[in-house]
């Protein structure tokens, strides 16, 4: 039963993915991308992460993808190159690349035996205590300085984004007082 | 509760999807479908974490996987306003024609 669900969310994650590549309209390769982070966050939903995958559609499906959209229909570049066909030979060069690395990958998935300390995050202290419970007293104790960090780089990016929207404006205004 | 999915299954799904990404930002040239593909790459590692966390029955994965949530969303904000900017003064989001610092 699990085995199934799993394998269902597996294709429809992978189709997205190949759609978000192969579209050739931006809207819906953006549109793939939605489908392709819901199915990630069934899965995270089923490996015992109930908080990441609610803030996988939080903050994927409902910010990043909607951004997309907007820069996407900000800049009219729904069709930003003229694509008459996939199969070219520097795509079949840079498809067999990707191969290449799936196998690499691949090959250290199944030669290499997974093990580590098991800590205490188990079903039972997860049925017990609640998942958001100890994955914050992990984040607020052990973690708390890359979390303090997360919010000084959330507070680059907003400057940032801000100084680089504003730049044209400036110099837009600069130029209308020479003229 | 015995987890039927062996995590091996998992870390491949992973290791597709990463490579779909990273297959889709060498053909593409258009640089938001290469942001989409980064997107989808920082992803398929978040599912890796999210599995080794699961069978090691640790949550230092999950609060990675938070991290990583955090720097995607500044990484795309700040990508894309980028583009806008990069737009405004090639008119075009195509990585082929932005080559001035070509000789």
């Amino acid at each position: 039963m699990e085995q199934t669900l799993f394998l269902l969310i597996a294709a429809i994650s992978v189709i997205a993915a190949l759609g978000v590549v192969f579209n050739r309209n931006v809207v819906h390769s953006a549109l793939s991308l939605l489908v392709n982070f819901c199915a990630l966050a069934v899965l995270y939903f089923m490996l015992n992460a109930q908080f990441l995958g609610i803030a996988q559609i939080l903050v994927y499906a409902g910010a990043i993808v909607v951004l997309f959209l907007f820069v996407v229909m900000l800049l009219g570049a729904e069709l930003g190159e003229k694509v008459t066909s996939w199969l070219t030979v520097q795509n079949g060069v840079m498809a067999v690349l990707a191969v290449i690395l799936l196998t690499v990958i691949g090959t250290a998935v199944f030669e290499s035996v997974i093990q580590g300390a098991r800590g205490d995050f188990t079903p039972e202290a997860v049925q017990q205590y609640g998942q958001v419970q100890l994955v914050a007293s992990a984040l607020f104790t052990d973690y708390v300085l890359p979390f303090q960090l997360v919010a000084v780089l959330l507070s680059v990016g907003v400057i940032g984004v801000i100084w680089l929207a504003q730049r044209h404006q400036q110099s837009s205004a600069r130029r209308e007082f020479h003229d | 509760m015995i987890n039927q999915v062996p995590v091996s299954y998992y870390l491949l799904l992973g290791a597709i999807l990463f490579s779909i990404g990273a297959g889709g930002v060498l053909i593409r040239r258009n640089a938001i479908v290469i942001l989409m593909c980064v997107e989808m790459m920082m992803n398929a590692v978040n599912l890796t974490f999210i599995a080794f966390s699961r069978y090691l029955d640790s949550a230092t994965g999950q609060i990675f996987v938070f991290m990583v949530m955090a720097v995607a969303a500044v990484e795309v904000a700040i990508g894309l306003a980028l583009l806008v900017e990069l737009n405004r003064h090639k008119q075009t989001v195509n990585i082929d024609e932005i080559n001035s610092l070509k000789g």
